[in-house]
This record gives structure tokens, C-alpha cells and sequence, in this order.
């Protein structure tokens, strides 16, 4: 993962990322291993290791087979080990039969739905997991994803069933409404950041709020019901703006999926390989340093919001268009807070982002068969995200734990650190 | 203070070792209780309110649960944390092998319906809500007609008020909620009707479908807030319609004095023993029963896609004895309580509600 160009983000005095120079085979490989083991990414692995252990732990706490036997340890301490194995091991397999692969089911389509469900489900949070990552990446700690997701999901709605188009047509005005839905929500906080300075952690937590009650009132009124009924619920959106499925009415795996692909590309280009994206990473490095080098400042914060935003409401459009095709006040669910994890998880890194989302995606869509199958509460899943990313932000626990030799002091997210620390300063 | 932290640890694990000292269980081969459902698996997904609700989707996992232990047949039970979650997780029950699913709520129609079309061999119920789609065999919906019950209730709660005015008011607009608001004004404007007498309902406006509302079903401050303002508005009856949040309106209630609460769902005068004597009746709603005998139809083959309506004619629904209350409410109030309830029986009254179903 190292960068071709010198990255102004690195924080001076930090370790260069690789040896660039032909320093001998030898030397490369030492070079190479060394940086496998300081490496973020292996914390990271480590890091869903531990979480997933202690979520086994309270998965065995939480089972009423293990109290059962707990009340008689010393009597048989047996029974009480192989009900707490039989509780963990089988809520695990549950939970890749329910997002990988399942070979107990009856027909193929049923055995490799579960992967699909997956890729399915990642499909919202890698798109907006990417926006947040360009705002993390220029400094800007965006926490207003939910409220944009919604956005995207009342225009893409709207447009989705409120007319009658022809096929491309509509489905390409319903995702443009989407983006542009969730673009102008972030630009609020854009634009009264780049005008008066206003915290954009601030004024995006409470666009989620105000985009929330939107959506309830807007489901109140009679132009988002349908007909004959009181229900806060949309008609369904038209056929022709749905995303078409990618593997047939068997599967709910649609075109968002590519989009994302595509997208993950973009947020690559843009950021690494653009002008536009230097001038987004020189202001998340030191905004003073970039205006003294003729930065507009200003419109970089307007642009990361709108482009961050825009990706947002692509993500309800996939919500709205690909999987839930009404509108409700829960059609975001908590994917603009679980995004927020996925962003921080990849490391605001395009590829990053895209596994984390899979991985995420697939935790949820497993969770739901680990709840049919073993009682385990949903809420576990819930605890195991939160844990990846608690061991996530305290690197140095997480090397304790598996003896890995520490990165020379550096934190293990710098792109991170930078927003974070002057949030707290501000 | 370390020794007292110490001397808690230290009594902590004791207790905890002593608690672990208990003799094992004997081994017990093929203890089948009751059968004849045996291979039978009756699931049912929640809405986003979860089982713990203290309303229709901890009624209705109460039918499962009876359902589960008379007639011994497996249950599954899938909460829901979102609108999201619904389309998954009746897939993984239809997954489960579900002989039966049941769904709580309006929310869950779509994703029931869809699953009902793709899946014919297994059989679906939903709770206070139509499927979307006509000429399903393997769907029935069970409907309650909650605006008869809840007609009588608002006849009783006006004729018992001193001060003249009944309050009402609900969790958030949803038309399960509204649906008892609508009776409880109809049942007021009733009683002034038949009485010439002006008795005022806060809190819900029939003809504009507006009224006050807290916002969730959770905050019980929201409740008791929301009744305090309508006691000070001269309210000395008010029905919760928002699950627990009632609760908070019931210490409201208590706090007052000589104010009293209509529950709603269940018999609060049995449910919630801490308010028992301010409990002047309830509307219930009867979830669990139906679910039971849901349930115990489709073990014995006899599951039909024709819809249960629960009325005050099949006990579906119906309003709780007076209990405490039982000498304050005047005579004459209680033989036009059951007048009425004998003409919506024979259809010479009809209850409306723009809610139902």
C-alpha cells in the first residue's frame, strides 16, 4: 500500500513508507516484512481476531444453555465448557452460513445466495464509507452521511415513483437525483464551514437530525403515501428506476454493486491521481500551509462535502432503488453511522474502504442467520463492529496483545489523527 | 477503601463459587413433552419496536410462546432493528425451514407479501395489516376492528369524568395507534349525544386526524409530561396509546390524585399492578390469543388465507372490568356501555375509523 508519489499528508518525521531504492534483494525483503508487521493492516486483522473472541465470550454469557450449566460447574465443569463451545462455535458458523456460503442448503441458489447478501448489503456502506473517507483524508470530520443517505433516498424515491419514464432514463435521473439529493444536504455544512467557520461535526450530526424528522413529515403528507392508505410508507418505486438485478430474480444482488465498484475507482482517481484531490489532501494536512500556497481553502471544504455528500446519496439510492424500492423513515437504517466504522476501518483508502465494506456487509447480512439459527441477539454483530474499531483506535494494545513490534511511535492513522486532534483543539 | 473493594471482590467470587455448586442435572433421554407438533416450527419477525415492547410485538411473541408450550412445536423468533432488516429476515426464516410466519405490523407487508409469492409451500400471517397482494393461499392477515373497543371505552371514560374533559393521546401516528384515538372520540361524542352533555377529548382531532403525539414508544418523561399538561387543562381520564410510554402518563395520573387511566392492549389493572387503582378499564386487543390459534390451525392442517378480524363479537377485542372502579362508574353508564356493545354486534352501529384496515 505504499504510494507512488510522496503523499503530503505524511506527517513530517514519520518513517518512510517503503525503501525506494534497489538496495538488493535482501534488503527489500527485510524492508518488506517489516512493514507487513508495523503495518496497519495486520493491526487491523489482529484486531477483528480479538473482537471477535470477546463478542465469543459474551455470546457464551448471553446463552441460556451455558447459565444453565454454569450453575453446576463444579459438579460437571464438562458440561459447562462444551455448551459455552457449542454456543460460540455454532453462532459462528452460523454467521458465515449466513454471509459466505451455505452447504446445508437445499438448492445452489440458496447455497451461494449468502455471498451475494453480502455484496449486497456492502453496497451502501462502501459508497458512503468512500465519501466520509475523502472528508476524513481532507480534514473535515464528517459525521453527516445518515442525514445525506436520506436525502439521496427521498430525491431517488421521488423521482422513482412519482413518474412514469422510460427505462435508462429514469433509473439514470433517479441516481443523478440521488447524488445530487445528498451533495446539496452535505453542502450546507460545506458551505457554513467555508463562510463562517462553523464546525462541520456539529452541523452535520444535526442535518441528521433535521433530515430524519423530513422524512417522517414528508411521509405524512399525502404526495409520499400511497393511495388509500395512512401508513407512513411510499409507493413502490417504478420498475424502470430500479437498479436491473445482476444475477436474476433469485438474488437481490443489483447494479449498485458495480456502482460502487466504480465509484471506489473514482475516489482512487480523485485523490491520488487529480489535481483537485492534492488540493483536498493539502488542506487535510495543514490547511494554513495549503492557503499560504494558493489554496481556496474555502471551496475545498464546499467541494469534499458536496463530493462526499454526493457519494452518500448514492448509497441511498441503492437502498431506495436496489433493495428496499419504498421509502420508510428507517431506510437508511444505521448505515451512515456503520459507514463512519468502514470508513475509519479502510483507512479512508479507496481499497480499504471497499473490504471493510464487504467485511461489515457481510457481519450484518451473517447476523441475521445467527439469530434464526441460534437465538444469539443481533446486537452481538453490533458489539464485534464496535470492538474492531475500539482495538482499531488503540493500536498499541492491539500489538501488546499479539506481540507485534511497534511502527517507531507512529500512530496508526495518521490521515485520522490530524481531523481528530483538531476537533479537539477547536 | 481498597479493603471494602477488596472484601466485595472477594465476597463476589464466593458467592459466584458457591452459586456454581449446584449438582448437575441427570442425563435424560428423549423427554419429548407433549407432540403432535414436533416437527412443526412456527417463526414470527418483529418490527423495529423488538419483542420487549410492551405492546403488539411482545403480544404477539406471547401467542408464539403459549403456542410453543401446549402444543410442543418449535419456534423461532427474529427481531428486527430496522426497515431493512425486514426483507432478510423473514428470507432466513423461509431459510430456516419455517412452516409458518408470522410477521408484526404494516411494516412487514411488503417483504410478507413477496415472500408469500415466492414461497407457496410455506404459510404466512401478518398482524394489523392486509398482505398488498389479492388471492394469496397462504396468507392471512389478522385485522383488529380496535375502534369498537376502544368506542366503548371513550363512552365510559365521558361518563365518569367530573370535570368534563378526557384527554388521549398516542406514541407516534401510525394508524395502529390512531385507530384507538378514533373510537375513544367517536365513543365521547356519543355520550354527548345521548346525554346533552359537553364533554371535550385533548389530544386527537378525528375529523383533522391531528392530535398529540410523544414521538417514540420508549421516553416514559415524554408521557408524563404530555399528561401533566392535559390534567392541567382540566383532563381527569386520559388513555396512552404509546405502549410504555403509558406508564409515565399512569404516574402523572397517580401524582394528580383523582385522575384516571384507560389502558390500552392488555388489562392494565393485571399488567401493571403498580397503577392498578387509577385503572378505570382498558381496550384490549387480543394478539396473543389470535396468534395461538394461528398457530394451532396450521399445526392441524387447517390454515386458511381467510382474514381474522378481531371484534368485540369474537372477544377479539373488548374493554377490561372496572375492577376498582367498578362503583364509580354510574349504572346508567354501564347498561348504554353494553347497549352499545350489542348494537355494534348486530351491525346496527358501525364504529369507523379511517385507520382500519
Amino acid at each position: 500500500m505504499s504510494q507512488a508519489t510522496p503523499a503530503p499528508e505524511q506527517p513530517a518525521g514519520s518513517t518512510a513508507p517503503a525503501p525506494r531504492r534497489d538496495d538488493g534483494i535482501e534488503a527489500r525483503a527485510q524492508g518488506a516484512l517489516r512493514e507487513m508487521l508495523t503495518s496497519s493492516w495486520l493491526v487491523t486483522v489482529c484486531a477483528l481476531v480479538l473482537a471477535m473472541v470477546i463478542s465469543g465470550v459474551l455470546i457464551a454469557a448471553a446463552d441460556a444453555d451455558v447459565q444453565d450449566a454454569a450453575a453446576y460447574f463444579f459438579a460437571r465443569p464438562a458440561d459447562f465448557f462444551s455448551a459455552a463451545w457449542d454456543a460460540v462455535w455454532g453462532a459462528y458458523v452460523a454467521l458465515f452460513q449466513g454471509a459466505i456460503i451455505d452447504p446445508t442448503a437445499s438448492t445452489f441458489t440458496r447455497a451461494v445466495r449468502p455471498l451475494t447478501e453480502t455484496m449486497t448489503t456492502s453496497v451502501p456502506l462502501i459508497l458512503a464509507g468512500l465519501g466520509l473517507g475523502i472528508g476524513f483524508r481532507a480534514g473535515m470530520f464528517n459525521i453527516g452521511a445518515q442525514g445525506q443517505i436520506i436525502l439521496g433516498a427521498i430525491f431517488a424515491g421521488y423521482i422513482g415513483f412519482a413518474f412514469d419514464l422510460p427505462p435508462v432514463l429514469h433509473l439514470l435521473l433517479a441516481v443523478i437525483g440521488a447524488a445530487v439529493g445528498g451533495g446539496l444536504w452535505a453542502g450546507i455544512a460545506g458551505f457554513l464551514k467555508a463562510r463562517t467557520g462553523a464546525n462541520e461535526v456539529i452541523v452535520t450530526i444535526m442535518l441528521n437530525n433535521i433530515a430524519i424528522y423530513l422524512v417522517g413529515y414528508l411521509l405524512s403528507t399525502k404526495a409520499f403515501q400511497r393511495e388509500g392508505s395512512n401508513n407512513p410508507i411510499s409507493p413502490p418505486v417504478g420498475g424502470n428506476a430500479e437498479y436491473p438485478l445482476l444475477l436474476g430474480s433469485g438474488f437481490r444482488l443489483h447494479l449498485g454493486f458495480l456502482l460502487a465498484i466504480a465509484a471506489a475507482v473514482f475516489v482512487w482517481w480523485l485523490m491520488s491521481r487529480s489535481t483537485l484531490g492534492f488540493q483536498f489532501r493539502a488542506v487535510g494536512s495543514n490547511p494554513s500551509a495549503a492557503r499560504t500556497a494558493g489554496i481556496n481553502v474555502n471551496r475545498v471544504y464546499l467541494l469534499v462535502m458536496m463530493i462526499a455528500g454526493s457519494l452518500a446519496g448514492l448509497a441511498g439510492s441503492a437502498q431506495i432503488l436496489g433493495t428496499e424500492k419504498v421509502l420508510t423513515d428507517g431506510v437508511a437504517a444505521s448505515f451512515g453511522f456503520d459507514a463512519i466504522t468502514v470508513a475509519l476501518l479502510g483507512r479512508s483508502k479507496p481499497l480499504g474502504t471497499f473490504f471493510a465494506g464487504l467485511l461489515f456487509g457481510a457481519l450484518r447480512a451473517g447476523g441475521f442467520a445467527m439469530q434464526a439459527r441460534t437465538g444469539t441477539p443481533i446486537d452481538i454483530v453490533l458489539v464485534v463492529q464496535s470492538l474492531v474499531v475500539l482495538f482499531i483506535a488503540a493500536p498499541p494494545l492491539v500489538r501488546a496483545v499479539f506481540r507485534l513490534p511497534s511502527a517507531g511511535g507512529r500512530g496508526a492513522a495518521p490521515e485520522l489523527s490530524a481531523p481528530v486532534v483538531k476537533e479537539a483543539a477547536a | 477503601m481498597k479493603k471494602i473493594i477488596r472484601a466485595a471482590a472477594l465476597s463476589g467470587a464466593v458467592a459466584l463459587a458457591l452459586a456454581a455448586c449446584g449438582s448437575a442435572p441427570e442425563e435424560s433421554e428423549g423427554s419429548a413433552g407433549a407432540d403432535g407438533g414436533a416437527d412443526f416450527k412456527a417463526c414470527m419477525v418483529s418490527d423495529a419496536g423488538g419483542f420487549d415492547d410492551k405492546s403488539f410485538n411482545q403480544s404477539g411473541a406471547e401467542g408464539l410462546d403459549r403456542a410453543k408450550d401446549e402444543l410442543g412445536i418449535e419456534e423461532v423468533k427474529v427481531e428486527s432493528s430496522a426497515p431493512t432488516d425486514y426483507a432478510p429476515n423473514v428470507d432466513s426464516l423461509v431459510q430456516q425451514d419455517c412452516n409458518l410466519i408470522i410477521g408484526v405490523g404494516f411494516n412487514l407487508a411488503d417483504a410478507l407479501t413477496a415472500a408469500a409469492e415466492a414461497n407457496p409451500d410455506v404459510e404466512f400471517a401478518l398482524i394489523d395489516s392486509g398482505f398488498n397482494a389479492e388471492g394469496l393461499d397462504n396468507a392471512k392477515p389478522l385485522l383488529f376492528n380496535t375502534q369498537e373497543a376502544a368506542y366503548l371505552a371513550g363512552y365510559v371514560a365521558a361518563g365518569t369524568s367530573q370535570t368534563g374533559t378526557v384527554a388521549t393521546f398516542g406514541g407516534i401516528q401510525l394508524p395502529s395507534v390512531s385507530i384507538f384515538m378514533d373510537g375513544f372520540a367517536d365513543g365521547v361524542a356519543k355520550y354527548n349525544e345521548d346525554n346533552g352533555a359537553n364533554v371535550t377529548v385533548l389530544g386527537w382531532d378525528k375529523e383533522a386526524q391531528t392530535g398529540s403525539f410523544t414521538g417514540d414508544f420508549d421516553n416514559q418523561t415524554n408521557g408524563q409530561n404530555l399528561a401533566k399538561g392535559f390534567i392541567d387543562q382540566g383532563a381527569d381520564v386520559i388513555m396512552p396509546v404509546a405502549g410504555p410510554v403509558g406508564l409515565g402518563a399512569a404516574a402523572a395520573a397517580q401524582e394528580a390524585g383523582d385522575v384516571s387511566i384507560v389502558g390500552v392492549d392488555a388489562d392494565w389493572f393485571e399488567t401493571s399492578p403498580d397503577y392498578s387503582s387509577i385503572i378505570l378499564t382498558s381496550v384490549m386487543k387480543q394478539i396473543g390469543a389470535a396468534v395461538f390459534d394461528t398457530v394451532s390451525a396450521s399445526v392441524e392442517g387447517n390454515f386458511s388465507n381467510e382474514p381474522y378480524v378481531g371484534t368485540l363479537e369474537n372477544d377479539g377485542i373488548g374493554i377490561a372490568p372496572f375492577h376498582d372502579y367498578d362503583s364509580v362508574v354510574p349504572a346508567e353508564v354501564k347498561t348504554a356501555v353494553e347497549e352499545l356493545k350489542a348494537q355494534i354486534i348486530s351491525g346496527d352501529l358501525v364504529v369507523e375509523s379511517p385507520s382500519q384496515n
